[in-house]
C-alpha cells in the first residue's frame, strides 16, 4: 500500500446534541508522525475513530491519500489502527490474530505467511506466535496488536492510547520500539495520547487539543518553547511552566512588573506591538537561573520546599509578593529551606500570555 | 488459613441446617430410592429383595423404551435448537434496535409461563382441527396440512416445538449478557480488519461465550431431564405411548400403576445416566480450574 497524506476540511461530529468536533482541520503529511495530545474528553478518540470510519461524521470532508474516503468503509480507507485495550481476537493465536484479516479478504497464502513472518520478526514476536493472547504479557499483547495492524500494509497507521494500559518501564520501552518502527517504515502515523512525554518524544508534529478545538500543531521544540497560549503551556511540560501575574511596562525598555520585581524583556520575540497591560509571564522550571544579588534584573525568593529528583533538583520558592514558583538545579545544590536566593528569567526563554484571553503576546 | 474454635463453631452451625436437608432430602431419599429399586414393591414400599430384577423388566418395557427413545431426539433437538434460537434473538437485538426493553420482555414472557400453560396452549395450536391448520385452510390453502400432533411419529416433535418455544427467552437472555460483554473495541478492531458480521460471531465472537453458552446448555439439559408437565399437558403421553418420557413413566408407576419397585427402578437409571453424563464434565471443570 502507498504511503498516504491525510486531509481533514471542516469535520463536524456529534453525538445527539453534543458537539463534539466543529470545523476541525487538520493536514498530516506523508510519512509524518503526528500526535493528538490532549486532556481527557476532548475529542481525540472521536477524530481518530473519524478518520478510521468508525463513526459517522456529520459534516465535512476527509480525504487520504488525496482520495475522498469521508464516506467509505474503514477496510476501503488504506488504514490500520491499535487500540487502548489491545481489542485483540481472544480465542485465536498469535499467528491468526494476525493473518485473520487477510485470510478473509482473500490474500494469498504465501503471501499472509510472509508478511506475519515479516512483523512478528520486526516486533520480536516469532516465538509467540502459537499462544494464545491470554498466554501473553500486557507488553507483549500490545506489540501483537501492532503486528496485526503491520501486516495490513496500510498506508497510514492509527494509535489510540497504545500505550496507557501499560506499566511505566514498559511504556518507555514500547515507546521506543514505535518509534524505530516509524523510522523504518516511513508510514505515516496519528497517534492519540494524553501522556505529553510520549508526544514530545515521538512526534514529528504534535496537535494540542481542548475541547474539540486543535489549539496548536507544531513541531515538539516549538510547542515546548513557545506555547501559543496558556492552556498549551500548563497542559505540556513537567513538571510544569510557572505563571507569574504582572503588567508589562514600557519604559526605556519594556519590562515585565510583578509587584517589587522587575523582569527585563530585553530579546524576547513580542508577536505585536506591546503595550503597557496586564500580562502573565510563564517561565519553564529549567530555565529559571540563579544569578548574583546585584543583577539588575534578578528577583528574590524564599525556598519553600526542596524535592530531589535523581538528575537534579526541583526549588519551590515564594517571591515576596507571594506567587509561588519551583525551579530546577543540579542534584547537588547546597540549598536549605528557608535560604533566601536570587535567580533571573532569561527574555528568551520566556512565554508572556494576554491575561484575560490567555493569547501568547 | 487457621480459625478459631469460635468461629468454626459458627460456621458449622450456619451450615448445619444445609447439611442437614442435604443428607436426610438427597443422600436419604435417593438412597431408599435406589434400595426400593432392588425390591418387589408394588403398591406399598416392602423390603423384600429380588436383585436386578426390576430392571429386567424395564429393559423390557415396550413404553420405558419408547420413552428413552422420545428423551433422546428431545433433548438433542431441544437443547440444540433452544441455543441457536435463542442465540440468533440476542444477535437481532444486540443490533442496537429500537424498543429493545419491549421486545426483550415479549421474548422473556413465555419463560414466565408454566409448562402446563404453555402445553396447553400449544395443544390448541397445533390441533389440525382448531389451529394453525384450520386456520390456514380457512384462509383458503386447502392442503395446508400439519397434524403432527396426531401423528404418532411425529408427536414428540410437537414437544420439541413448544419446549424451545418456552425456553428460548432464557437462552437469549443470557447470551445477550454474554453479547454486551464483548469490548466495544474488539467489534472496531474487526471492521478495520475488513471482517463481515457473521464471520465476526461465527469466528471471534462465539468463541469468546463459552460460558454462555455452558450455562444456557446445563440449565437446558435439566429442562430435559425433569420433561412430564409439557407432555401430560399437551399429548399425555400420545397418541398411544408414542411421546411418553421417563419422568412420566415414573409418576405413572409410582402412583397410577402402583409399581413402586419398577417406578424407582426407572428412577435410579435416569439417575445413574445423568451422573454419566455429568460427572466427565464436571472432572473436566474442575482439572481446567486447576490448570488455571
Ligand atoms: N458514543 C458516544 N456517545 C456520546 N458521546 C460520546 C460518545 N463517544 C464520545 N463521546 C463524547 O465525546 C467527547 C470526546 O470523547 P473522546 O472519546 O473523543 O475523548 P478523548 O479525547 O479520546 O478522551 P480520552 O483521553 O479519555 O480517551 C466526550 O465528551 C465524550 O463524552
Ligand atoms: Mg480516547
Amino acid at each position: 500500500m502507498q504511503k498516504s497524506n491525510v486531509d481533514i476540511r471542516s469535520l463536524q461530529i456529534g453525538f445527539g446534541g453534543l458537539k463534539v468536533l466543529e470545523n476541525l482541520n487538520l493536514h498530516v503529511e506523508t510519512s509524518e508522525f503526528l500526535v493528538l495530545l490532549g486532556p481527557s474528553g476532548c475529542g481525540k478518540s472521536t477524530l481518530l475513530n473519524a478518520i478510521a470510519g468508525l463513526i459517522e461524521v456529520r459534516g465535512g470532508e476527509i480525504q487520504i491519500g488525496g482520495r475522498d474516503v469521508t464516506w467509505a468503509e474503514p477496510k476501503d480507507r488504506g488504514i490500520a489502527m491499535v487500540f487502548q485495550s489491545y481489542a485483540l481476537y481472544p480465542r485465536m493465536s498469535v499467528r491468526r490474530n494476525m493473518s485473520f484479516g487477510l485470510t478473509v479478504a482473500g490474500t494469498p497464502r504465501d503471501e499472509i505467511e510472509r508478511r506475519v513472518g515479516e512483523a512478528a520478526q520486526m516486533l520480536r514476536l516469532t516465538s509467540l506466535l502459537d499462544r494464545r493472547p491470554s498466554e501473553l504479557s500486557g507488553g507483549q499483547r500490545q506489540r501483537v496488536a501492532i503486528g496485526r495492524a503491520l501486516v495490513r500494509h496500510a498506508g497510514v497507521y492509527l494509535f489510540d492510547e497504545p500505550l496507557s494500559n501499560l506499566d511505566a518501564q514498559l511504556r518507555a520501552e514500547l515507546r521506543v520500539e514505535i518509534k524505530r518502527l516509524h523510522a523504518r517504515l516511513g508510514a505515516t502515523m496519528i497517534y492519540v495520547t494524553h501522556d505529553q512525554i510520549e508526544a514530545l518524544t515521538l512526534a514529528d508534529r504534535i496537535a494540542v487539543m481542548q475541547g474539540g478545538v486543535i489549539q496548536q500543531l507544531d513541531t515538539p521544540k516549538k510547542i515546548y518553547r513557545e506555547p501559543v497560549n496558556r492552556f498549551v503551556a500548563s497542559f505540556v511540560g513537567s513538571p510544569a511552566m510557572n505563571f507569574i501575574p504582572g503588567r508589562l511596562a514600557r519604559g526605556s525598555e519594556i519590562a515585565f512588573i510583578a509587584g517589587v520585581n522587575r523582569v527585563s524583556l530585553n530579546g524576547y520575540a513580542f508577536r505585536s506591538q506591546p503595550t503597557d497591560a496586564p500580562a502573565v509571564l510563564g517561565i519553564r522550571p529549567e530555565h529559571i537561573e540563579l544569578t548574583a544579588a546585584n543583577d539588575p534584573s534578578s528577583v528574590s525568593a524564599r525556598i519553600e520546599m526542596v524535592e530531589p529528583m535523581g538528575a537534579d533538583t526541583l526549588i519551590w520558592c515564594r517571591l515576596a509578593d507571594g506567587t509561588a514558583f519551583s525551579f530546577r538545579h543540579d542534584a547537588d545544590a547546597q540549598v536549605r529551606v528557608g535560604d533566601t536566593l536570587t535567580v533571573c528569567f532569561p527574555a528568551d526563554a520566556l512565554s508572556l500570555f494576554d491575561e484575560t484571553s490567555g493569547q501568547r503576546l | 488459613m487457621r480459625l478459631s474454635l469460635n468461629s468454626r463453631l459458627s460456621t458449622i452451625s450456619a451450615l448445619l441446617p444445609a447439611l442437614l436437608v442435604m443428607l436426610v432430602v438427597y443422600i436419604g431419599a435417593t438412597s431408599w430410592t435406589v434400595w426400593m429399586s432392588l425390591t418387589n414393591s408394588r403398591m406399598l414400599p416392602n423390603n423384600n429383595f429380588v436383585g436386578l430384577r426390576q430392571y429386567e423388566l424395564l429393559l423390557g418395557n415396550d413404553r420405558w423404551i419408547t420413552s428413552v427413545h422420545n428423551i433422546v431426539i428431545y433433548g438433542v433437538l431441544f437443547v440444540s435448537l433452544a441455543l441457536l434460537v435463542g442465540f440468533l434473538l440476542a444477535v437481532a437485538i444486540d443490533q442496537r434496535v429500537r424498543a429493545e426493553d419491549t421486545i426483550r420482555s415479549i421474548y422473556l414472557y413465555p419463560y414466565s409461563m408454566s409448562f402446563v400453560v404453555t402445553g396447553l396452549v400449544w395443544q390448541w395450536l397445533l390441533n389440525p382441527t382448531l389451529g394453525i391448520q384450520h386456520v390456514l385452510r380457512s384462509w383458503g390453502f386447502e392442503g395446508a396440512t400439519f397434524d403432527w400432533i396426531v401423528r404418532p411419529e411425529t408427536a414428540i416433535y410437537c414437544l420439541v416445538i413448544a419446549g424451545v418455544w418456552q425456553a428460548s427467552g432464557l437462552v437469549m437472555a443470557i447470551m445477550l449478557a454474554g453479547l454486551r460483554g464483548v469490548d466495544e473495541e474488539i467489534w472496531k478492531a474487526a471492521r478495520v480488519d475488513g471482517l463481515p458480521k457473521w464471520r465476526v460471531y461465527v469466528s471471534i465472537i462465539i468463541p469468546m461465550m463459552g460460558a454462555s453458552f455452558a450455562t444456557a446448555a446445563v440449565l437446558l439439559s435439566t429442562a430435559v431431564v425433569r420433561l412430564y408437565d409439557l407432555s401430560v399437558a399437551m399429548t399425555n403421553g400420545g397418541p398411544g405411548i408414542a411421546s411418553e418420557v421417563p419422568a412420566k413413566f415414573v409418576m405413572d408407576h409410582l402412583f397410577e400403576r402402583a409399581n413402586i419397585g419398577l417406578a424407582t427402578a426407572a428412577a435410579t437409571t435416569m439417575l445413574i445416566t445423568v451422573i454419566a453424563v455429568v460427572a466427565p464434565y464436571l472432572y473436566w471443570r474442575a482439572r481446567k480450574g486447576e490448570v488455571r
